[in-house]
């Protein structure tokens, strides 16, 4: 069987945000890891090659550079690496993305496909479902666990106060969930063997059955109006007082605020 | 496509179980403002299977209008019956906003349709206002700012940053929003909507997938974000049996227990209880926050309570940002001393 699974090149938002003048994110200024939920995605693909065998394609739209987590992936075990790059795709939001992305699916032969359930950029979880909509693909959200059954697959999706075993027949779309494995790290043979690879690198004339009016930050549907560092509200008083006075100090705000 | 075509807020209400969920009133409350500045109504978007009853409690939160979808088919969320059904009613009736929550279900269901119907889609909003988009006219275009636009304002990057997102030129404007922000209103009695029952048929392909088994988590726990005190833990509480010590304030106040991030990791308190950017968003009358530094993660899921009181032996922790009372000490010493002077009290009344 073949399996995509689609990636992104995130900014580790635990370092500082960047913008560009316009509002969007400046990615180049910023530290970039693979996104955790796609690793995770990737690991699924990987022990499904090692249980079931498959070819496992690793696929990402990003900068040039996001030639780095295609390596990555390689160097984990995928077979296949794809970058789209292209100026026109810049400042896509998540609809100009999943057409982006479905257009180079049209290209490729998949049995199923994973994408993480959200990047940490801009945390969305959209762009797996609309893939699959662009798509006319099933798609099972928030994966805990997937097993391959014949030609269907069976996947544990979560909510907050339960999960569904649910069974659909390939070619479907999974987004995956973090919880779903502790991803492997690149052995030093894989990372050696990763840069020998080839990265497909594919722009817009790649793309199949997609018009110009759809891509990029003219074919984003969504567009900022304001984005800046949060503004949070204000501190308040701070005493430090002895452990009694602190308590009839609260006593006395819970109090003067009819809490008590 | 005739933008002007478009008009009404419509809002998902979700049920699960034949219970409609927490985030419908919540929609209804922001939907009935939103409404309100652009002078048209509020309608609710019932997806299910024997559902039909669940129409007048909608109308008490708020709902004007009430268009059912009821079909065998939805008797449990699958993303292909409900998406289907979610939108044809939107290209059937044209609403010019449809809110869905950021649950398990929206965030699924959300992408899906917007996809079908071609519009944006902005996630997990906690702001929602009436404005003009460009915010301020570009000099010159005055006549290209578009007014009556809906702002939508979400947190993103770890809740590092926050942006204002407007969907000018597509229709409907939509927007998923995290539960426990939007305010609902105080439920109106007997209160009725107009009722309209909607079909647009259901012809399972391959995109309807298979239920085969659904567990529900044993042990229902209360939720969080029900609560109007919370008693918050962090790493500073020290163990998984300091934490009986905040449970005993949280009894006094008739309160709950939750946590930060820290706790879940360490094993102290189920998950259930984590507040923050991959917990729950809690905004409780008043939030104790108990050996929490304040993490932005965790401050991005409290930070709209009403009243916050912090207890930290460190002077400069991030927490005394946003603590309307901070209290620098040692929360071993003030936490017991502070459930003994609440129980003093109310035995005193």
């Amino acid at each position: 069987m073949k399996i995509v699974v689609c990636i992104k090149q995130v900014p580790d938002t635990k370092g500082g945000v960047k913008f560009n003048p316009d509002g969007t994110l400046d990615r180049a200024a910023m530290l970039a890891i693979m996104n955790p939920d796609d690793k995770a995605g990737l690991e699924a693909a990987l022990r499904i090659k090692e249980q079931n065998g498959a070819e496992v394609t690793v696929l990402t739209m990003g900068l040039p550079k996001a030639d780095d987590v295609l390596r990555e992936a390689l160097a984990m075990g995928a077979d296949n690496a794809i970058l789209v790059t292209d100026r026109v795709l810049g400042g896509a939001d998540t609809w100009a993305t999943s057409t982006t992305i479905a257009g180079a699916l049209r290209n490729i032969d998949y049995d199923l496909i994973i994408t993480g359930r959200q990047a940490i950029d801009g945390d969305t979880a959209q762009v797996g479902p609309q893939i699959a909509e662009h798509l006319g693909l099933p798609v099972i959200s928030y994966a805990e666990d997937i097993k391959i059954d014949g030609d269907s697959v069976i996947v544990k999706r979560q909510y907050e106060d339960r999960y569904h075993m649910l069974k659909a027949k390939m070619p479907c779309l999974i987004t995956a969930l973090s919880e779903l494995n502790t991803p492997r790290y690149m052995t030093p043979g894989g990372i050696f063997d990763a840069y020998e690879k080839e990265v497909t690198v594919w722009g817009r004339a790649d793309l199949k059955d997609v018009d110009d009016s759809n891509l990029g930050l003219k074919g984003s549907p969504t567009k900022i109006a304001k984005a800046s560092d949060k503004v949070r509200k204000g501190a308040g008083e701070k005493v430090n007082l002895d452990p009694t006075e602190s308590v009839n100090y609260i006593m006395s705000k819970l109090t003067e605020k009819h809490v008590i | 496509m005739g933008l002007e075509e478009y008009k009404g807020v419509y809002i998902y209400a979700q049920q699960v179980d034949n219970e409609i969920s927490s985030i419908a009133y919540e929609l209804l409350g922001k939907g009935k403002e939103l409404a309100a500045d652009l002078g048209t109504d509020v309608t609710a978007v019932l997806l299910g299977s024997n559902v039909k009853g669940l129409c007048d409690k909608l109308a008490e939160y708020g709902a004007d209008k009430v268009i059912v979808v009821d079909d065998p088919e939805l008797e449990t969320y699958r993303t292909e019956p409900y998406a289907h059904a979610l939108a044809s009613v939107i290209n059937e009736y044209k609403p010019e906003i449809m809110l869905v929550g950021a649950t398990a279900i929206g965030r699924d269901l959300g992408p899906t349709v917007s996809a079908r119907v071609a519009t944006g889609l902005t996630a997990d909003c906690t702001v929602l206002e009436i404005g003009d988009f460009p915010l301020v006219a570009v000099p010159g275009k005055e006549d290209e700012q578009k007014h009556n636009q809906l702002l939508m304002t979400r947190p993103a990057f770890g809740g590092n940053t926050i942006a204002t997102i407007a969907c000018p030129d597509n229709r409907p404007q939509m927007a998923t929003v995290r539960p426990g922000v939007m305010q609902k209103i105080d439920p109106i009695p007997g209160a009725k909507a107009e009722i309209i029952e909607y079909n647009p048929g259901f012809t399972p392909n391959n995109r309807y997938v298979e239920i085969q088994e659904i567990v529900k988590a044993v042990g229902q726990v209360e939720n969080i974000m029900d609560a109007k005190i919370l008693v918050s833990g962090g790493r500073g509480v020290g163990s998984a049996e300091n934490f009986k010590m905040l449970q005993d304030l949280a009894d006094a106040l008739g309160g709950m227990v939750s946590c930060s991030r820290a706790v879940v990791e360490n094993g102290w308190l189920a998950q259930d209880y984590q507040v923050g950017q991959t917990g729950k968003t809690v905004r409780p009358n008043v939030y104790f926050a108990i050996g929490i530094s304040g993490a932005i993660q965790h401050v991005a899921g409290m930070e709209e309570s009403d009243i916050i009181i912090a207890i930290n032996k460190d002077a400069d922790a991030p927490i005394f940002d946003v603590a309307d009372y901070g209290i620098v000490g040692d929360l071993n010493k003030i936490v017991p001393a502070l459930t003994e002077a609440i129980k003093a009290n109310a035995a005193a009344k």
